[in-house]
């Protein structure tokens, strides 16, 4: 959820907004009374309707293109949660970085949330579950011979792997989900919205039991 | 994002990166509860208005006068400390201090402007709070108003004080950004009072 008003430039924007709104209101009001209240109806609609189409239209993904890694390591970043241990994504981890000497692996487990807790800050238990996760994960990476570093990413996972690739340049970004019907990570498009967004290969693993 | 040390202790550090920050977040749910304390008086008033309104088909009562005028002057003066608010806040993103202090400068005095202009208003009136519900409201609304502008001016001087000292850079001025979200929060809702008491 994003709050449309998170700083002081966007309150001043309020505030012109605010005086444009009842500048129509007031001149309309002067002419006639009832016109005055049609142009509050017809604004007033309007910003609701402005409001609700903005929130369900969210702004065009910028295509971000990571920095290239290194030459001599080809790198792997992992988004998973539940389903970060699962058999076929260790499978798919293994081929990726298979002959590749010095290859290296960023496990990213986001803290998932829900909106209230998201928005109270409330944060705490979700990043603890998420970090249980990713530890296990990890041990399980280690007994399967892929030598892995892990991060707590941010809820939301297309945040989360924007985050990662500001500190880990990937060569190839992993997406683990649940199948479909059982995830709400593809309900939500994630793996879809990744390959818009982020412009390196984005390969999909799905993952029926972790 | 954090990584996962094998010797982190304790709770995991809080993440930021998509969100809004406490302090923001504080701000926002203070002036929501602001916003509920302004829309019962606003009720109060509209409907004193809707009930006295029908009475003799006037608004105000007879023998009450609103000063529209001067109370317009007094908008401008407080639209203006919102352009002056936000000149402070770019100055000091950009790195320009002088930029800041003649901003933030410029919206104290406009709101002192603001403050005095309404006391004497207030004096000139020829009304008083006990002269019927409308005067009540109108004091009550107006007041409540300029109570908020006084907390205003007051977080606007200490960071005035502060930006002398050599207090904000590009990087770290939020109290700068939180106080200039609170004084336009007050530049809106007056901008509410002024059309719903003053003009219709």
């Amino acid at each position: 959820m994003r709050n449309p008003i998170r700083s002081e430039a966007d309150a001043f924007r309020f505030v012109l907004l605010t005086i444009g709104y009842f500048a129509l209101v007031v001149i309309g009001s002067v002419i006639n009374v009832w016109l005055g209240v049609v142009v509050f109806v017809v604004l007033t609609a309007g910003v609701l309707w402005w409001f609700v189409v903005r929130r369900r239209e969210p702004d065009a993904p910028v295509r971000q293109a990571p920095a290239a890694s290194p030459p001599e390591q080809y790198r792997v970043l992992v988004v998973a949660n539940e389903t970060v241990g699962g058999s076929q994504l260790l499978d798919t981890i293994r081929e990726r970085i298979a002959g590749r000497s010095g290859a290296r692996v960023l496990v990213v487990c986001p803290a998932l949330n829900s909106p209230l807790r998201h928005w109270a800050s409330d944060e705490d238990e979700a990043r603890e579950k998420a970090e249980d996760r990713l530890e296990a994960s990890l041990r399980a990476m280690q007994g399967a011979g892929i030598q892995a570093s892990g991060e707590i990413g941010d809820g939301d996972p297309i945040q989360a792997i924007e985050d990662a690739l500001r500190t880990f340049q990937p060569d190839e970004l992993v997406v683990s989900t649940h199948p479909a019907g059982k995830s709400h990570w593809l309900e939500r498009g994630v793996v879809e919205k990744a390959r818009e967004r982020f412009a390196l290969p984005v390969a999909h693993v799905v993952v029926d039991r972790p | 994002m954090t990584a996962v040390a094998e010797e982190h202790h304790g709770p995991p550090p809080i993440h930021y990166s998509s969100r809004v920050s406490p302090s923001v977040l504080g701000m926002f749910l203070f002036i929501a509860s602001e916003i509920m304390l302004f829309g019962s008086f606003f009720t109060v008033y509209f409907f004193d208005r809707v009930v006295n309104h029908g009475v003799d088909g006037h608004w105000p009562p007879e023998g009450f006068h609103r000063p529209a005028f001067v109370a317009g002057v007094n908008t401008l003066i407080l639209v203006t400390s919102s352009f002056t608010m936000h000149w402070a806040d770019s100055s000091i993103k950009k790195g320009n201090r002088a930029g800041l202090q003649a901003g933030l400068v410029l919206t104290v005095l406009l709101g002192l402007a603001f403050l005095l202009t309404q006391v004497v208003e207030y004096h000139r009136i020829g009304f008083n709070t006990g002269d019927t519900s409308f005067a009540a409201t109108f004091f009550g609304l107006t007041g409540l108003h300029g109570a908020h502008v006084f907390v205003g001016l007051s977080i606007l001087t200490i960071m005035t004080v502060r930006a002398f000292r050599g207090h904000f850079s590009p990087e770290h001025h939020h109290g700068v950004e939180i106080g200039g979200i609170y004084w336009h929060f007050v530049d809106v809702m007056w901008i509410v009072v002024y059309v719903s008491v003053y003009l219709l």
